[in-house]
């Protein structure tokens, strides 16, 4: 009995550590409808603070806790909600997570560079104190937790209830242009509540500091349980967060007491969280669609197909002269490249188009290549048929929140990538334990590509294709559809569309060229392993991504190489690996809102080299043609080109004479695109 | 039978009462107007309609049938299609595309494997918007947005238009050719539900009017009956003892909540940055 009493008191002291957490994120979400998958990393942040202001520079504890709550957490969330997600709320989900988990990475590398990898310790509160109840010693640490969120749900009911900046708060929740009719004042909800919520975070991070340590991945993932609780309470209700809490800190605790800890059901403890967020995702009732979003994205010029063909011929080239030029080490890594550059062309596909965020592309991956080296045909039957699970998968993962739009369906990738990577990838029947396994190299038609330049040179033609198929399906009346259902799923819905199943193609379909890529992937490395296809590695890569330009076939191969090249840096400048992540992260909370990224600059490249030495080498060589004045694009898909020096929405009025909106010269751009791959 | 019955719908945020019991009807063939001054609850009756709002309480029904439990998409299946006060235009789609999408999408899986194309631009002609067809949805100006919003809604062949302050952005000649626009197409036998507050349009191309003030349908009738009402004149007007002159009344409708006006059209404006 009394183990069940000790396990028991275990579970209420960590699920009022998440209920503080899970407050504090329902607390701004409501307020200002960004849901910030980052929360977890400001408490982490704010527990290295604290454990630097109480340990290193030996301040008293009651001190370094009223300077981190009091001062730090708040102002900090109030310079994020002012600076950084200020109106995210009334854009698309997709700006908004982009942004957060950009702020995500970017806390990561901020930490990682202020205090470097080192053991350290934060001891609890009162640390020799306690109390015997019956056969179980409670310490004050859990005894303080779980009466400090008792203390929170009163000062919050208190707050909400009691005052008028809080009816405020309850009242944006549900419309927050009613309030601003009403005279309320949006700007000060917001702020206030990111201030109140980020301190929250903080004091959750603080709390749970003592008992999981203080690492930069474990705080950070814990806002998964918050996540989880909170969504219990649909993201609004406070009591029901609470109750989430308790009961999943419970039920974390009992699993670890009572499943066996060998076996496949071994991993199953540490998924408890996950499985708890997808179960309740699932049973959230039908979202209502939005409507009075901010939108109309300047897309990428889509390309005319001579154009398309002319680049992919010329990517084509530049991989076929790397590949007699470098040794097999530098070519594995332009593999490798071309692989993100395709994972990358499945987010163009899903973000891109669709408006919809994945945050775990690299797992669909994962098990594209996991399918590729089990069904061991190294063939093109054996890559499609791995291609065709991995859709399969994403449609299934898509399948349960048919109902549910953006957000939800982001955070249920984000739960499925947990249960992969915890429990699936890690299993016997998979990778195992940090194991490997063996893949052969693919075979087309009878002829076996053995040679890494030959295998490099056929994934890059992979890459072509299914960029060439893209643009195809971009062109077509479903990707009218599709883009359609991202600038207004409000008006697709009263138009008659039914979003749901369009929702689960995508999905999909997604999927399986993620999946393609990892299948391709596998034959490349000849061994793979979990590690490979971590969840975490799919942030950087969502990061990437926008960064570089998620709406264009440019973009993702940008955004391949950029990520190819991470790793190459960091292990050259280990000092910088925080850094790195600290750029990336930013980089994109900065970029975030304009889908079409860096590829822009490289559009306009052509564009403003001939304006600026045109002429001058016109005069030159006078056989060079004259810049063709746009001509309309023959399909009606054609839009206004985006001034690649503006980042988000333009109206023609802005846009360079038609003059100077000459096409883009194809030979000059491919230059330019070139010597990024020879990069490494 | 009416075309479209609204009954005792009930809708509140938090605390406040956006449509408050409100029971009222549109006709198939005929134009009802629904009035009342900003924060009546007009667009919020026009969300519970389509779907987009569910209700605390109350029933929609739409020829005979209820609908109130319905997903969106069912109901613009059976014939009930939109515009919005804020627009929700396919801003990265042309005007002609916009147009065509919602063939497409009416069409169902028919539509989707085979284009559309001759008539949408026929659709664009008769709304009058044929000049912008390959321009995007975002850059165009508000009042030429509404109208591809009406040529979208029609192309999804609806038996029930409803219609969110389709005039505003237009000029008066435009309203004009709008107004007779709006005839034709009721003289068609569709049934047109729109919200307005150009009261001048509203009275010459009504044939029923509801007022909404505080969520509350205060009255009920034609165009002369509304105008004549007491509790109509105080509701915009703040006071009941003003001699009943509607365009009086229309141009006090516009001076009473300038604020109000200006935060929308900033928010619109915003939207086409």
């Amino acid at each position: 009995m009394s183990s069940i009493l000790s396990f028991t008191i275990l579970g209420l002291f960590t699920g009022a550590a998440y209920a503080i957490a899970a407050s504090g994120l329902v607390l701004t979400y409501t307020t200002t409808r960004v849901f910030n998958i980052a929360h977890g990393a400001f408490g982490m942040v704010m527990a290295f603070t604290f454990w630097d202001f109480s340990q290193r520079q030996h301040m008293p504890t009651w001190l370094a806790l009223v300077l981190v709550l009091g001062v730090v957490a708040p102002g900090t969330g109030w310079l994020v909600q002012r600076f950084v997600t200020r109106g995210l709320g009334e854009g698309p989900v997709s700006v908004s997570l982009v942004v957060t988990v950009g702020l995500f990475v970017g806390l990561i590398g901020v930490a990682q560079y202020i205090w470097p990898p080192a053991p350290r310790t934060v001891p609890p509160f009162l640390a020799d104190e306690g109390l015997q109840i019956g056969g179980t010693y409670v310490t004050a640490h859990q005894i303080i937790t779980i009466a400090l969120s008792a203390v929170v749900a009163a000062a919050l009911y208190v707050l909400l209830n009691r005052t008028r900046i809080g009816t405020a708060m309850r009242a944006s929740v549900d419309n927050p242009m009613l309030l601003r009719l009403f005279g309320g004042k949006p700007d000060l909800v917001a702020s206030l509540s990111w201030a109140i919520g980020i301190s929250l975070a903080a004091l959750a991070g603080i709390l749970l500091t003592p008992v999981i340590g203080l690492s930069y991945y474990d705080l950070t993932l814990l806002v998964i349980n918050a996540y989880a609780a909170a969504m219990l309470g649909r993201l609004k209700s406070l009591p029901l967060t609470f109750v989430g809490a308790m009961g999943l800190g419970i039920l974390q605790s009992f699993a670890v007491a009572y499943l066996p800890s060998e076996g496949n059901l071994a991993g199953l403890r540490a998924v408890v969280p996950a499985l708890f967020l997808f179960v309740v995702i699932v049973a959230m009732p039908q979202a209502q669609l939005r409507i009075g979003q901010v939108k109309g994205i300047v897309s990428a010029p889509l390309p005319t197909l001579p154009k398309s063909l002319g680049w992919g011929g010329g990517l084509l080239a530049g991989v076929a002269a790397l590949t007699v030029t470098m040794g097999d080490a530098d070519l594995l890594l332009v593999g490798t490249a071309a692989t993100y550059a395709m994972v990358m062309l499945s987010l163009v596909l899903l973000t891109g188009y669709g408006g919809h965020v994945s945050l775990a592309q690299f797992t669909f991956a994962g098990v594209g290549a996991l399918a590729y080296a089990k069904l061991d045909e190294p063939n093109l039957v054996g890559l499609f048929l791995a291609a065709g699970i991995a859709a399969a998968v994403g449609a299934l993962v898509a399948l349960p929140v048919l109902r549910l739009t953006g957000l939800y369906l982001a955070l249920s990738t984000l739960a499925f990538g947990v249960l992969m990577d915890k429990m699936v990838f890690q299993a016997d029947f998979a990778f195992g334990y940090n194991g490997t396994l063996r893949a052969q190299r693919l075979s087309v038609l009878g002829r076996e590509f053995s040679s890494t330049g030959g295998y490099v040179l056929v994934m890059t033609v992979f890459f072509v294709l299914m960029a060439l198929a893209l643009l195809l399906l971009r062109r077509g009346v479903l990707g009218r559809v599709l883009i359609a259902m991202r600038d207004s799923p409000a008006a697709c819905g009263t138009l008659g569309l039914d979003m749901r199943w369009f929702r689960v193609g995508l999905f999909g379909l997604s999927a399986g060229m993620a999946g393609l890529a990892g299948g391709l992937f596998a034959g490349l490395r000849g061994t793979i392993g979990a590690a490979d296809f971590q969840l975490f590695n799919s942030l950087p890569l969502l990061l990437l991504a926008v960064v570089c330009g998620v709406t264009s076939m440019t973009g993702a191969a940008l955004g391949g190489v950029g990520l190819m090249l991470l790793p190459v840096l960091q292990s050259s400048r280990p000092e910088l690996a925080g850094l790195v992540f600290a750029v990336l992260g930013f980089g994109a909370v900065a970029l975030g809102r304009d889908p079409n990224g860096l590829a822009n600059l490289v559009f306009g490249l052509g564009r403003r080299l001939d304006r600026r030495f045109g002429d001058r080498v016109r005069a030159a060589v006078p056989v060079l043609p004259l810049p063709r004045p746009r001509v309309e694009d023959d399909s009606a898909t054609a839009v206004p080109l985006a001034d690649p020096l503006s980042g988000v929405l333009i109206v023609p009025e802005t846009d360079p004479p038609a003059g100077h909106r000459a096409a883009d010269d194809p030979t000059s751009a491919q230059q330019k695109e070139v010597p990024a791959h020879v990069a490494p | 039978m009416s075309l479209l019955e609204v009954e005792d719908v009930v809708v509140q945020f938090g605390g406040v009462t956006a449509v408050d019991h409100a029971s009222f009807v549109a006709e198939a063939g005929r134009i009802t107007g629904l009035i009342g001054p900003n924060g009546a609850g007009k667009t919020t009756c026009f969300n519970v309609i389509t779907g987009l709002q569910r209700p605390n309480q109350g029933k929609v029904r739409f020829e005979g049938r209820a609908i109130t439990r319905l997903p969106v998409h069912r109901r613009s299946r059976r014939g009930i299609c939109r515009t919005f006060q804020r627009l929700e235009a396919f801003g990265s789609l042309t005007v002609r595309d916009n147009v065509r999408v919602a063939r497409d999408i009416h069409r169902g899986v028919v539509g989707l494997v085979r284009p559309a194309s001759a008539d949408v631009d026929g659709l664009l002609e008769r709304v009058g918007i044929a000049e912008y067809a390959a321009e995007r949805a975002d850059s165009i100006p508000t009042g030429v947005a509404r109208l591809l919003e009406l040529a979208r809604c029609l192309a999804a062949e609806p038996k029930l238009l409803l219609l969110d302050e389709p005039s505003s952005g237009l000029d008066e000649s435009e309203t004009d050719a709008f107004g007779e626009l709006l005839a034709e197409l009721a003289a068609e036998g569709r049934g047109i539900l729109m919200v307005e507050h150009d009261m001048d349009l509203v009275m010459s191309v009504c044939d029923d009017i509801h007022v909404l003030d505080f969520g509350r349908v205060i009255a009920s009738g034609s165009p002369t009956e509304v105008r004549a009402d007491p509790a109509v004149q105080k509701a915009y007007l703040g006071y009941s003892d003003e001699p009943a002159d509607p365009a009086h009344a229309a141009d006090h409708t516009h001076a009473d909540l300038p604020a109000v006006e200006l935060t929308q059209e900033i928010r619109l404006e915003g939207a086409h940055r």
